[in-house]
Order: C-alpha cells, then sequence, then structure tokens
C-alpha cells in the first residue's frame, strides 16, 4: 500500500472503528481513539512533502490499480505541485478540529469523530485521484459526512442547512458526471485525467464541458452568484464543520478548475476567461461589501471566505504564473485562516451561545490571550503582511495588474473592503468596554484551546513569512499547466 | 422422448417443486408456533437451489429443453440464484413480523412464497409465450393469496382486491398481445417469432399492434407510469413482509421476460418498443419522484421510489439499439440487469428495517416512526442510511454505479435525445435525493418519539448485517458483479 493509500484510509480505518465499537458512555475514550487517528493521519502525510521532488511536473506517489475492469476506471493516485499541499492541509486541519471539539460536543462524540477522519480521508482521495470517476466518487461521498455534521450537530435552523448544503451542491456535481460520460465516450472508453487533457475537443464540446464542471466547481467555490448556500450552512454548522467547510471543502471547487476545466477545456477557458474574471471581481467586492453589514460573525466570515476564494479564481483565469500560484498559495492561506476564524468565533460561542455581534464587546478585557490570538487571525484575513493571508492575495494582484490595470485595481479595492469588515467586526466584539454581564463573566482561553489557537497561529506566520516551501513545491506544476493551457485543443480536432 | 438436457434444464425447477410439496405437506405435522421445522427446510431448499444456479450460471452454458419451450443459459441462471436468495432474505425478514400478525398459523407464508418463486423460475427460463405468461399466472396467483393473508384486516383486504382486478387485467393485456403474435407469427417460440419477423414477410402493423399490448402489460408488471396505480395501494396496504415478498425477488424475473420478450423475440422491432419505454421511463421518472416527496406513509413514499427506480431500469433498457444498430445492446441492457439487482438488494434491507421497528400491534408506517432511530439504535440507523444514500445514487454506494452504468449506456446510445433523456434522468434523480435524504433527516436529526432499543432476533440480525455489508461492498467494489451481467447478457445476446 503507498503513502497516499495510507493518508486516504487511515483516517478512515480509525472512523469505522470508532463507529462500529464507540459507545455513548465511553466518550472520552472515543476522543482519545480519534486523536490519535488524526495524529497518525497528519503524520502519513508528512513523508508526502519530504520525499517529494520539487523540480518535477509529472505526478507523484503513483499507484494503480484496476477497480471497476467493465468501466475501464482504476484506482488511479497521484499528487503533483498542485495537490501536495491540500493533502497535508487537509489531515492538518482534521487534527486542529479533532482537538478543538474535544468538550464543545457531548452528544454522540463517537459518530463526531468518526464523521470527521471519515470526511478527512475522503478529502484527501479527492485530491489525490487521477481517475475522473474516482475523483467524483470521492467528491461526492464527502457530502454524506458534512450533511449528518451540520444536521446533528448544528444550530436551530440546521436541517434547512443539511438539505441546502446536500443538494445544492449535488445539483452542481450530478452536471459534472454527464461531463464526465461524455468524456468517457470521447476517449472511448477512459476515465483517466491524463488522458482526458489530451484528447483534442471542438470549441462548442469544450464550452459545454467547461459550464458542466462550473456548475459543479463554481458552486463548491463557491462563485457568486451561486454562494447563496455558504452563509446559511455556515450559521448552523457546527464549529468544527464550519472550519473543515471553509478551510477544505472549498478548496475540492477550485482545485477541479485547475484539474479539470483548464486542462481539458483550454480554449472554453480562455474564451470564458472574461466571464469568471467578472464573477471572481463582483464576489471580491460585492461580497465584500455586503460581508460589511453582517450582524452575525459567522455570517461574516463565510462572505469573507466568498470574497476570498474570488481571489483564488481570479487568479486562476489570468493564466500566468503568478497567478495560478498565487490562487494556490491563497487557497492554503485561507484554509489556515477561515478555520481559525470560526475556531474563534467557537470558542466565544461555547462561552456565550452566540454569535451575534452585538451580544460582544470589549472580550480582551476578559480574555487577553484569546483576544491576541483574534488579533492575528483577524490581521491574517484582512491580508497584512507577514501573515499567510498577504502572500496569496499579493500574487493575485501583481498577476492582475500585470493582465488588466483594473481588474487589478478592483482586486485590490477588495483589500480595503477586507480590512474594514474584519477590524470593524475585531473592534466590535474584543475593543472597548466591556459590554454585559455575559462578557464580564468569561474565562480565557484553556491549554487545550491555546494549543489549537497556537498551532493555527504558527501556521499563519511561517506562510506569511517564509512561503518558499509553499510556492517551490507548486511551481513545476504550474508552469507545465500552463504550458498545456497555452496550446489550442482545437486545431488537433480531426476534420470529418 | 425426453431428453437428458431438458431435465437438466429444468432440474432447479423440479426440485423446487418438489421440495414445495414436501413443505406443504411437512407444515401440517409442524405445532411450533414460529414454524421452526418449516423454516429451516425452506430456507435450505432456497440456499441449494441458489447454490444450483449459481453454478449453472458460472458454468456458462446455454440449455433448450422441451422442444425449446425452456432455456437455461447463464443470464437466467444468474436471475434465478439472485431471486431465490431474494425470497429466502425476505423470509428471514418476514418470520418474526408474520408471527406477530397472526400470519404463521399455517406455513402458507412459506409454501406460497415457495411457489411464486417457482413461478419466477419459470418465467426468467420461459422461451415460449405461453410458458411465460404461465409462469407469470403462477407468480401473482400466489401473490394474491400472500396479500389476503391477514384477511380479517381490511386494508389488506383491499389490497389485495387491487391488485388482484388491476393484475388480471395486467395479465390479460399481456394475453392478447401474445396472441397478436401467434397470430402474426403462427408461432409462439420467441427464438422463431424472431426469426420469422427477420425474415420479413409479416405486416409491421399487426407486430406494433400486438407489441404494444405486449409493452402495456410489462409495464404494468413492472410498474411504469401510466400503469402504476396499483404499486402505492399494495405496497402500503399489503403488510410490510408481504409487500417486500411483491418488491423484491418479482422484479428480477419481471426483468428477464422483459429482455425474453422484447430483447430476444421481438429486437427487430426495437425502434418501436423503445419509444414506447422512453415515454414510459420519463412518466415514471417525473411522477415517481414527484409524488413520493409528499408521502408521509414510508411504504407509499417507497412504492413511488420503486416507480422512478423503474423508471431509471426502463432508460437502460431503451438505449440499447440506435439506428438499428445493435453494437451497443449488450451493454445497455447489462445495465439495467446490474440496476434491478441492486435495487432488489437494497429493497430488502430497507423493508428488513422497516419490519424490525414494526413492533407488536405497532405498525411502523409513517415516515415519523423513524424519528431518532440513531438514538435508539445506531446500527440499524446506519443500515437505513445506506439503503438510503444508495437509492438516491450517492457515491459509493451501490445505487450510484446503477444509475452511472445506465447513463452510460445512454450516453454512449449517443442521440441527442439520449443525452437529453440523461440529463433529465439526473435532474430527477436530484429530487428523488431530497426524500430518500428526508428520511435520513427524520432518523439522525429528529429527537426520537420512544427509546426503547430496537430488538431483533439473532438470525434477523446476522441477514439483516448481511445485507448491508453486501451493499457497501458492492458501493466499494461493483466491478464483480458488473462483469457478471455483462458476461450473462452478452452469452444470452450470443445466442
Amino acid at each position: 500500500m503507498g503513502l497516499l493509500s495510507l493518508a486516504i484510509w487511515t483516517p478512515i480505518a480509525f472512523g469505522l472503528v470508532l463507529l462500529a465499537f464507540g459507545r455513548d458512555d465511553q466518550a472520552n475514550a472515543t476522543r482519545w481513539i480519534a486523536l490519535v487517528g488524526a495524529v497518525v493521519s497528519f503524520l502519513i502525510t508528512l513523508p508526502i512533502y519530504a520525499e517529494f521532488d520539487n523540480t518535477s511536473a509529472a505526478t507523484q506517489f503513483a499507484e494503480n490499480l484496476p477497480w471497476i475492469e467493465r468501466f475501464n476506471v482504476n484506482y488511479h493516485l497521484g499528487v503533483d505541485g498542485i495537490s501536495l499541499w491540500f493533502v497535508v492541509l487537509t489531515a492538518f486541519i482534521n487534527l486542529v478540529v479533532v482537538i478543538a471539539s474535544w468538550e464543545s460536543i457531548t452528544a454522540k462524540v463517537q459518530q463526531y469523530m468518526a464523521a470527521f477522519l471519515i470526511l478527512s480521508g475522503l478529502m484527501i482521495g479527492v485530491f489525490c485521484a487521477l481517475d475522473g470517476m474516482l475523483f467524483y466518487v470521492f467528491f461526492e461521498a464527502t457530502l454524506i459526512p458534512m450533511y449528518l455534521i451540520i444536521g446533528i450537530w448544528g444550530g436551530p435552523n440546521k436541517i434547512y442547512a443539511a438539505f441546502k448544503f446536500f443538494l445544492y451542491t449535488l445539483l452542481g456535481s450530478l452536471l459534472t458526471l454527464v461531463a464526465l460520460i461524455y468524456l468517457y465516450i470521447q476517449t472511448s472508453g477512459s476515465f483517466d485525467i491524463a488522458t482526458w487533457h489530451a484528447l483534442p475537443l471542438s470549441r462548442s464540446e469544450q464550452s459545454f464541458l467547461f459550464f458542466a464542471f462550473l456548475a459543479a466547481f463554481a458552486v463548491k467555490v463557491p462563485m457568486w452568484p451561486v454562494h447563496t448556500w455558504l452563509p446559511d450552512v455556515h450559521v448552523e454548522a457546527p464549529t468544527g464543520g464550519s472550519a473543515v467547510l471553509a478551510a477544505i471543502m472549498l478548496k475540492l471547487g477550485a482545485y477541479g478548475f485547475l484539474r479539470f476545466s483548464l486542462p481539458i477545456a483550454p480554449d472554453a477557458a480562455h474564451e470564458w476567461a472574461g466571464l469568471m474574471i467578472t464573477l471572481s471581481l463582483i464576489a471580491v467586492v460585492y461580497v465584500g461589501l455586503v460581508a460589511m453589514v453582517q450582524q452575525d460573525m459567522k455570517k461574516l466570515v463565510a462572505y469573507s471566505s466568498v470574497a476570498h476564494m474570488g481571489f483564488v479564481t481570479l487568479g486562476f483565469f489570468v493564466f500566468s504564473d503568478l497567478g495560478v500560484s498565487g490562487g494556490l498559495v491563497q487557497m492554503i492561506a485561507h484554509g489556515f485562516v477561515s478555520a481559525a476564524m470560526f475556531l474563534c468565533i467557537g470558542v466565544l460561542y461555547d462561552r456565550v451561545h452566540s454569535r451575534e455581534i452585538g451580544a460582544y464587546g470589549g472580550v480582551i478585557n476578559t480574555m487577553p490571550k484569546f483576544s491576541a490570538f483574534a488579533l492575528l487571525f483577524a490581521m491574517a484575513n484582512c491580508g497584512l503582511p507577514a501573515t499567510a493571508g498577504f502572500v496569496g492575495e499579493w500574487m493575485v494582484i501583481l498577476a492582475a495588474v500585470k493582465a488588466n490595470f483594473w481588474v487589478g485595481f478592483g482586486a485590490a479595492s477588495a483589500l480595503i473592503f477586507g480590512a474594514a469588515y474584519t477590524l470593524w467586526m475585531f473592534k466590535r466584539v474584543y475593543l472597548g468596554p466591556v459590554a454585559n454581564a455575559k462578557v464580564a463573566a468569561l474565562e480565557d482561553i484553556g491549554a487545550r484551546e491555546f494549543l489549537v489557537m497556537a498551532i493555527l497561529a504558527v501556521a499563519v506566520l511561517c506562510m506569511g513569512i517564509y512561503p518558499k516551501p509553499f510556492t517551490d513545491v507548486m511551481d513545476a506544476s504550474v508552469a507545465a499547466l500552463l504550458q498545456h493551457v497555452a496550446v489550442s485543443k482545437i486545431a488537433a480536432v480531426p476534420l470529418n | 422422448m425426453i431428453d437428458q438436457a431438458s431435465w437438466i434444464a429444468v432440474f432447479p425447477e423440479a426440485l423446487l417443486l418438489l421440495m414445495a410439496c414436501v413443505i406443504a405437506l411437512v407444515d401440517l405435522g409442524v405445532k411450533s408456533p414460529l414454524r421452526t421445522l418449516t423454516y429451516v427446510l425452506s430456507l435450505g431448499t432456497l440456499l441449494a437451489i441458489a447454490a444450483i444456479e449459481a453454478f449453472f450460471g458460472a458454468s456458462g452454458f446455454t440449455l433448450y429443453g422441451f422442444s425449446n419451450m425452456v432455456v437455461s443459459d447463464s443470464m437466467s441462471a444468474w436471475l434465478k440464484c439472485f431471486a431465490s436468495l431474494a425470497v429466502l432474505v425476505s423470509l428471514v425478514y418476514a418470520r418474526p413480523y408474520a408471527l406477530s400478525r397472526d400470519m404463521l398459523r399455517g406455513g402458507e407464508l412459506f409454501t406460497l412464497s415457495l411457489f411464486g418463486l417457482l413461478g419466477m423460475f419459470v418465467m426468467i427460463s420461459g422461451n415460449n409465450l405461453l410458458v411465460i405468461y404461465l409462469g407469470l399466472e403462477l407468480l401473482t396467483l400466489s401473490s394474491y393469496a400472500l396479500v389476503a393473508l391477514r384477511r380479517d384486516k381490511e386494508q389488506a383486504t383491499e389490497a389485495a382486491m387491487k391488485y388482484f382486478v388491476l393484475g388480471a387485467m395486467a395479465s390479460g393485456f399481456l394475453l392478447y398481445g401474445m396472441s397478436m403474435l401467434y397470430g402474426a407469427t403462427g408461432t409462439l417460440d420467441i427464438t422463431m417469432i424472431h426469426q420469422a419477423i427477420v425474415a420479413g414477410h409479416i405486416q409491421h402493423q399487426v407486430l406494433v399492434f400486438g407489441l404494444v399490448f405486449i409493452v402495456a402489460g410489462l409495464a404494468f408488471k413492472l410498474g411504469a407510469v401510466p400503469f402504476h396505480m396499483w404499486v402505492p395501494d399494495v405496497y402500503q396496504g399489503a403488510p410490510t413482509g408481504i409487500a417486500l415478498m411483491i418488491a423484491g425477488a418479482p422484479k428480477l424475473a419481471a426483468f428477464a421476460i422483459v429482455i425474453r420478450l422484447l430483447v430476444e423475440g421481438l429486437l427487430p422491432l426495437a425502434l418501436d418498443w423503445q419509444q414506447m419505454l422512453m415515454v414510459l421511463s420519463i412518466g415514471s421518472l417525473f411522477i415517481g419522484n414527484f409524488a413520493a416527496i409528499a408521502q408521509t406513509n414510508i411504504k407509499r413514499m417507497l412504492a413511488y421510489s420503486t416507480i422512478s427506480q423503474v423508471g431509471f431500469i426502463l432508460l437502460g433498457l431503451l438505449s440499447g439499439v440506435v439506428d438499428g444498430n445493435a453494437v451497443a445492446a449488450a451493454n445497455a441492457y447489462s445495465s439495467a440487469m446490474f440496476y434491478v439487482i441492486t435495487y432488489v438488494l437494497t429493497t430488502l434491507a430497507t423493508f428488513g428495517i422497516i419490519m424490525l421497528l414494526s413492533a407488536e400491534g405497532f405498525e411502523s408506517e409513517e415516515i415519523a416512526d423513524f424519528a431518532g432511530l440513531n438514538q435508539r439504535s445506531p446500527l440499524y440507523a446506519g443500515v437505513m442510511a445506506l439503503c438510503m444514500f444508495s437509492l438516491a445514487g450517492i457515491p459509493p454506494m451501490v445505487g450510484f454505479f446503477a444509475k452511472l452504468s445506465v447513463l452510460q449506456a445512454l450516453v454512449l446510445a449517443g442521440g441527442s435525445v439520449h443525452i437529453g433523456l440523461a440529463v433529465f434522468a439526473v435532474l430527477m434523480s436530484l429530487v428523488g435525493a431530497f426524500y430518500y435524504l428526508r428520511v435520513v433527516k427524520v432518523m439522525y436529526f429528529d429527537a426520537p418519539i420512544s427509546i426503547t432499543t430496537v430488538r431483533a432476533p439473532r438470525d434477523v440480525q446476522i441477514v439483516l448485517c448481511l445485507n448491508a455489508l453486501l451493499l457497501l461492498l458492492l458501493g466499494l467494489l461493483p466491478g464483480g458483479l458488473m462483469t457478471l451481467c455483462a458476461e450473462s447478457i452478452l452469452q444470452m445476446m450470443g445466442t
């Protein structure tokens, strides 16, 4: 069994063990087993990073076994510079979430932990899959644990949120399924993604495929105007669910653009780049403005996620090294920062049971340690230099200015909005005099919460100060991708 | 003079008939209220027959017997193997349920089920219009009696009556269509009918006229819109154990006669019947899915869900022949076969859970009765969730691969109509996801209505777990069963 298989199946195996043997009255033992599972799963991903060859754009750690022979579906795994960091990130966030949910979840702990472990395995599977059908199976399977996480441990309006999440994303991906089958038939029976990359396609075919993929990935990212499910879902999901959703699940969509849309339909991608850039800019500017007026902290961070993901798609569709790498770096940074933001809200929610900004004020007086961390993450969310948030945004803005000054201008203006809504929220929640008795009674974070915050803070700072390990890994693969995307596929279509 | 091959071809049927009679007689002496001896004998018989059929299927020979009246090929062998297993599982699930409802005073549940299975076997193996019809009647007559097994219960009697009247009408349709075919071709033998049509001396109009009735009859038996009216009433009205007998194994037999009649016999008319199936499938997908949303009774919901699933099966069947070219036909029919088999497997587990929850004197019929099942019994809630996700077609459940293979066959057929149908089917399965998810929601998100743990006899527990495990495994490794279906359909088409 290869490393990637281990990275996928170890958390799933731990999750299944918890489901099979976990009992309601042994919540503590369950938590420890889950922690062991998460730690082991994370450790497994480290050698993948350590042994990864930066200089090569080829997929590495490949595993290829026949899976469904009748349809020529293969269990084909591998990572390249684009997917490598997400494998590590997924396992990392999973670990953080397991620690963060230690005390806040008391009902059905074994199922909660199992859902997160299984979910993390499935998401790693999405990033590793090099077979279209395998990708789709992992991609869709992630819906099941997330649906249950939102529905069982979510807030008052959880059922609406769970259904909205499931059906909205299912609608998008079902159309993609038709596209996958179409590609399968066009290549006379192959689900291999690399084969699809090389397949010549006419302009209209490419447009059809591009939009079929867009249906799934745009909903998942989410891009404006199909982003409306995200705030609803975030608000109701439990803290851990929000963190994983924002940190990893949204990335599945953005990753899909790089793995499917761009290389399979490069001409359509160029043709529709204007549309994509426009949608991204709307997400950045308009949704940024929407975030500013939110009263609910989780909603605010959710809208800020949409805006940040707008940067990612913007970076992808300017078709330059800087843009694509910037988008990828932004994805990783947003993984750390959004998880941290949601976990901060979770810390407050566990104590006060309110997400309303108006219910707080002057938290810094009673929770100084926690507020320091919160400030750091807020700064990272606005893209302050030397934090993770800065690197990706800066790269994308540079790339955008190179492509078109006004696009870059629009993107840069969003930095101001980002700073505005984040800092304004910070001011209202943390600064000032103690607002009410509940805030006065707050206790600062304990050792466990401190650990969670510290881990994330280190990650955010490291990435901001020294982003080289992140960019080095992706350079070769991004260059190869762009080279591939630059070549038109239309000319190669045989005339008949 | 009957040759040896004939006897080999019908050996399992003969054995089944013999054992059904023996069990009926032995049962007279059984005193135990649980009818343990009858039960064990029935299960043993079913297992033995399933094993024989599996052996037949694996050895892959084609035998024609009794002057081509019956055929034993690997498609029929596998379908019969799965049908007897399905009846076996249904009996295991139904016994405690039947016991608590005073339906085990005699051994009719077992003997009628075995005779019903015999009818299915005859349908699956029939190579002659009359033989198929006889099998069908044997199956449906046994089912009518089974539905009426609780004759003191109003609802069950009503369901039996409805089932009987509508079923008899459907049989009439089918028989009328068969007589038209006989009149046109002068033969009852399906192979000869095929040859006669290919020879091309027969008026197309007469054939199509017969075909319409045949398709209508088949649609009735499958429960496709607009011939679906009996399905919800019978599912709801019949005792759950009996509803399973009707919802499970007979689907395999119905699939077999569709293949025998439409593919083996009337493939040259494919362009005609494909259009009819298209209308049926669009209607089934649409009405089945939308009507299921409105249901509060879980059996009724499952009935409408069945209708929509039948729509999917029809999609597989109608994408075989494109522009008179049958190259992709085997692919399409095997996808439908895979769909039917996995569907039956899922239905078994679903009804198994419903019966588990129907404690003595309490029918678990409303979806709301599942509230908080996860708190009461995580295992059974998990099994039910597995079934629901599978029916909704969410990977990595087996239902997804069934839908995938059908969609693949549709897109491979290549016409813009087919691709349009694929998109339509995909959208309809999104609608379907809603009501399947609702069951999951009730089980996992709602507060429980009672806190009693769900108890099940050991045999039910084991079989249910095996059933669920098989579902899960088929979802992770669907390749084996797919290959099996493909090979048996290829063999059937080749001869």
